[in-house]
């Protein structure tokens, strides 16, 4: 278990009732600093409300939650935070200069850093040509850029993006993709709310599978595939003796002809499996891991109702 | 520090979404119409040959009529301005960006809270400044104590302000707004019912309206504001139809000024512990 220091974010036990339905129902996470995280789970999982929670906009029913080591809420750590909600509502009678501007004041930065920062900024969401358009002209997708901009503004330690790509185009998506990776470099911390399983993926270093308001799973998305692997064995020359000693490792085993099809724990343990294969007279002809993806892992947490 | 910018962004609001500027449009029709209205009273006083004491009188009751006037366009000013800044923001979600700034949510409407008075301060000082500088104009007459009754009027607004801010953090814009106005409604009533209890020397009907005032001071601050500035003469006679029979007490005053600071401490409290 990490120590407190190296974490961004650490909750026991969170959970929120709004009246009489559960919305988080026993929220345990910890996510260290540096990691790009993803928080995965269908609609209505309570992954919004735990981002609220986290970010002091609602108050848990119980449960303890920090952030930067900071109780979540705590005024001071704020100012080390980013936020991009997921229903991007900002005052539409501003210019984004003037809503950067507005926000950077609120953050306590001053009127010389924002000379500099705001059209840094607007040039690097692509608003640069729209810097004195009103936000009430704005499409979706550029309110999703200012929104994203005023999100980095006070070069945050941890930044929550609440489904950031919903309303892009995929150069908008490949922007907020370089985005991430480049606050990844500058060591902050990402969390990362999206429905978009593919944009989760190729972003995060590690995920969290929600449902009904607890983690169900957490995986890890970058390095070795630690987790569980389903493997396809291409085989002649294996008896019904060699298949139940591969019980050994593993309850999930199935034989249809040349092919054999297992799913490990570990998928470091396959070469074991291989070795115990061969040393049986079995010939091997092909070994396939084959990890489940991230939309299959997600579908099959969901369940058939799609989470409703 | 986050309090000064909150009142900026909602002046600046105010001013961008052309409420300022109609409000003032507004405010200067009326001013028109009042001035034109005095104007041929004016003319008719010389036709008439009227004597000076009446003329003064007719005059001093035109001018409250005036401030009554403006005492209501506050009081309608103060709530449809403000009812949908809190619960409008939370509504739609645009206070999130906002509440986890590092600044805490006190000062987020404290913040909103001054800029309101900031508008509502400028809009009684022109209206009232207004009405009494074409009175002064047209016929040489201006409230008697004009400053107090400002002050009141203002107070007024402010309490109105605060209560609307109050019942915002519970409630949507619609029911916030049919709140305060309800709550300003049974004041006025209540007030009116004291007028003609006092009048009518019956006791119980003048409790009737102390009870309403205690209620909401809303309205016993503008009968003060009017026997603050309306002349000797008609105070004295009991004469005006502007509600200064029964007299409210500078008590009632200062529980008003009570009144206003809890219903401003109400709404820091819900809103600080409201999930948003």
């Amino acid at each position: 278990m990490s120590s407190a220091s190296d974490l961004a974010i650490r909750t026991r036990g969170l959970r929120k009732v709004f009246g009489g339905k559960v919305a988080v129902r026993n929220l345990t996470l910890e996510v260290a600093r540096g990691e790009v995280f993803g928080f995965l789970g269908p609609n209505g999982a309570g992954k919004s409300t735990s981002v609220k929670m986290l970010l002091g906009l609602v108050f848990p029913t119980s449960g303890e939650a920090e952030i930067l080591g900071h109780p979540a809420g705590d005024v001071k750590t704020r100012s080390k935070v980013g936020f991009l909600p997921e229903h991007f509502r900002f005052y539409d009678w501003l210019t984004p200069a003037e809503l950067l501007k507005l926000h950077g004041r609120l953050y306590g930065m001053s009127h010389r850093v924002l000379r500099e920062s705001v059209p840094a900024l607007l040039s690097l969401v692509g608003l640069t040509p729209h810097r004195d358009k009103r936000l009430r002209d704005f499409s979706k997708g550029m309110l999703q850029r200012i929104g994203l901009a005023q999100a980095l503004l006070n070069q945050p330690d941890l930044i929550f993006l609440d489904e950031p790509t919903s309303g892009l185009d995929p150069f908008g998506r490949r922007l907020v993709r370089d985005i991430i990776k480049a606050q990844r470099d500058r060591g902050a911390t990402v969390l990362l709310n999206s429905h978009l399983l593919g944009e989760v993926e190729i972003t995060c270093d590690r995920v969290a599978f929600i449902k009904d308001g607890e983690v169900v799973e957490t995986r890890q998305l970058d390095g070795e595939y630690e987790e569980q692997t389903t493997v396809s064995i291409r085989v002649v020359n294996v008896t019904a003796e060699v298949v139940n000693g591969l019980y050994h490792w593993t309850p999930s085993v199935r034989c249809e002809g040349e092919r054999l099809t297992l799913t490990l724990p570990s998928s470091s343990l396959l070469p074991e499996v291989v070795r115990y294969l061969v040393a049986k007279g079995v010939d091997v002809y092909e070994v396939t891991p084959r990890r489940l993806s991230l939309e299959e892992r997600f579908l099959e947490i969901v369940g058939s109702d799609g989470g409703l | 520090m986050g309090i000064w910018i909150m009142a900026g962004v909602t002046f600046r609001e105010a001013a961008r979404k052309k409420m300022l500027w109609m409000a003032l449009a507004a405010g200067g029709a009326f001013l028109t119409l009042f001035g034109t209205g005095l104007h041929f009273q004016a003319k008719d006083f010389a036709v008439h040959g009227m004597s000076p004491v009446l003329r003064r009188e007719i005059s001093f009751a035109m001018l409250t009529m005036g401030l009554y006037a403006v005492d209501l366009l506050a009081v309608l000013m103060t709530i449809l301005t403000s009812v949908d800044t809190l619960s409008g923001e939370i509504a739609s979600g645009t206070i999130q960006a906002v509440a986890t700034k590092p600044v805490p949510r006190w000062q987020v409407l404290v913040g909103k809270w001054f800029g309101f008075v900031g508008m509502l301060t400028a809009y009684i000082a022109i209206m009232v400044g207004g009405v009494n500088a074409v009175t002064y104009v047209m016929a040489g007459v201006t409230a008697r104590h004009l400053i107090r009754g400002c002050l009141l009027m203002w107070m007024e607004s402010l309490v109105l302000l605060s209560v609307t801010f109050a019942f915002a953090t519970y409630f949507s814009t619609l029911t916030s707004g049919v709140l305060a106005l309800g709550l300003h409604g049974l004041a006025f009533l209540g007030g009116w019912i004291e007028q003609f209890g006092a009048l009518t020397q019956t006791h119980r009907a003048v409790n009737v309206g102390v009870i309403a005032s205690v209620l909401m001071p809303s309205e016993a601050l503008w009968r003060r504001a009017a026997f603050e500035m309306q002349s000797p003469l008609a105070n004295a006679m009991r004469i005006s139809p502007f509600s200064t029979l029964s007299v409210p007490s500078m008590a009632m005053v200062y529980y008003a000024a009570l009144y206003l600071a809890i219903a401003l401490v109400v709404a820091i409290r819900s809103f600080s512990q409201r999930d948003l």
